[in-house]
């Protein structure tokens, strides 16, 4: 009895996970009308490609998402002061896209550190999309 | 087997008394080390990335170049809401070395020219003659990374504590 009661919290708290990580999925999808009128969706695919898209700096150092957080989303990474950073993917931290505030200042800061201009809502959602489809 | 009891007690008490003074109980070790601080917003924001530097470590005037320039913080973007900055700027300009006394923080504040603003506590010329014995190839190990990271040997580092005791230096 006592394992069916830790099931069925357990079922809930993936549930509301899931629920936090799609409602904020929800919120980039209206923006990401805003911005494209021809708006067709979010692609996990699209996302994974984003994560470990290589490019150039102006500091003249080849750079990705990936540089930090490592090429498997389910693993930690490293900050460049040598601070781990927690897993991304949803399924082994489940903490990740939890709070909408957090996730906005870190888009902001690490866009601009890897890509030196803003992400758009479509690249935001396409990276949730990824991050939600690791298993 | 009386006296035996005495002099139990009156060591006892002679032991505890010289382990209370090698404490600080009644000396001016607490203007040794830098006080304990508390601000949530800076723990949390500024432990995100780096450890947790005390804000004895630099000036007032260092504090505030740096929170006036988060979008480029070392070759990082760190930028924070205002309602953060502004209060986390209050916390490190109230605490900072400038405004402290204790030992530590006085000689850091002052080794560094009026004239100077530095960003990097491992600029300061306190820093650099109290690591005089330390090779570059030290700072570089991956277990240490860079001079940045002071707790990968000073354990209490986050504490603002630096003292002997509390140095492990990893291979």
């Amino acid at each position: 009895m006592r394992n069916a009661y830790l099931l069925l919290a357990l079922f809930f708290s993936q549930q509301a996970v899931a629920e936090s990580a799609s409602s904020l999925l929800k919120k980039y999808e209206l923006l990401a009308k805003q911005e494209n009128a021809a708006f067709v969706g979010f692609a996990a695919d699209k996302g994974e490609r984003f994560f470990h898209a290589e490019r150039l700096h102006s500091d003249g150092k080849k750079v990705s998402c990936a540089t930090c957080h490592t090429a498997d989303p389910r693993k930690p990474g490293k900050t460049r002061a040598n601070k781990v950073i927690e897993a991304m993917a949803i399924s082994v931290n489940p903490q990740r896209f939890s709070d909408e505030a957090k996730v906005e200042k870190w888009f902001g800061r690490n866009c601009k550190d890897v890509l030196e201009r803003a992400c758009t809502a479509q690249e935001k959602g396409d990276f949730i999309a990824y991050l939600l489809s690791i298993k | 087997m009386k006296k035996w009891l005495q002099f139990l007690v009156l060591i006892t008490s002679i032991s505890a008394t010289s382990a209370l003074l090698a404490s600080g109980g009644f000396s001016d070790n607490s203007k040794q080390a830098m006080p304990a601080v508390a601000n949530a917003k800076w723990k949390t924001e500024c432990s995100g990335c780096h450890m947790l530097y005390h804000p004895g470590l630099l000036p007032e005037r260092s504090w505030n170049k740096m929170m006036a320039g988060l979008d480029k913080h070392f070759g990082e973007n760190a930028s924070l809401d205002d309602a953060s900055r502004d209060e986390i700027a209050r916390f490190l300009a109230l605490n900072s070395a400038d405004k402290q006394d204790n030992r530590r923080s006085n000689r850091i504040n002052q080794s560094i020219p009026a004239g100077a603003t530095p960003l990097r506590i491992s600029e300061t010329r306190y820093f650099t003659s109290k690591h005089d014995e330390i090779a570059a190839s030290t700072f570089k190990r991956k277990s240490i990374g860079s001079a940045a990271n002071c707790v990968a040997c000073h354990q209490a580092a986050e504490k603002g504590d630096f003292s002997e005791s509390q140095i492990r230096i990893p291979r």
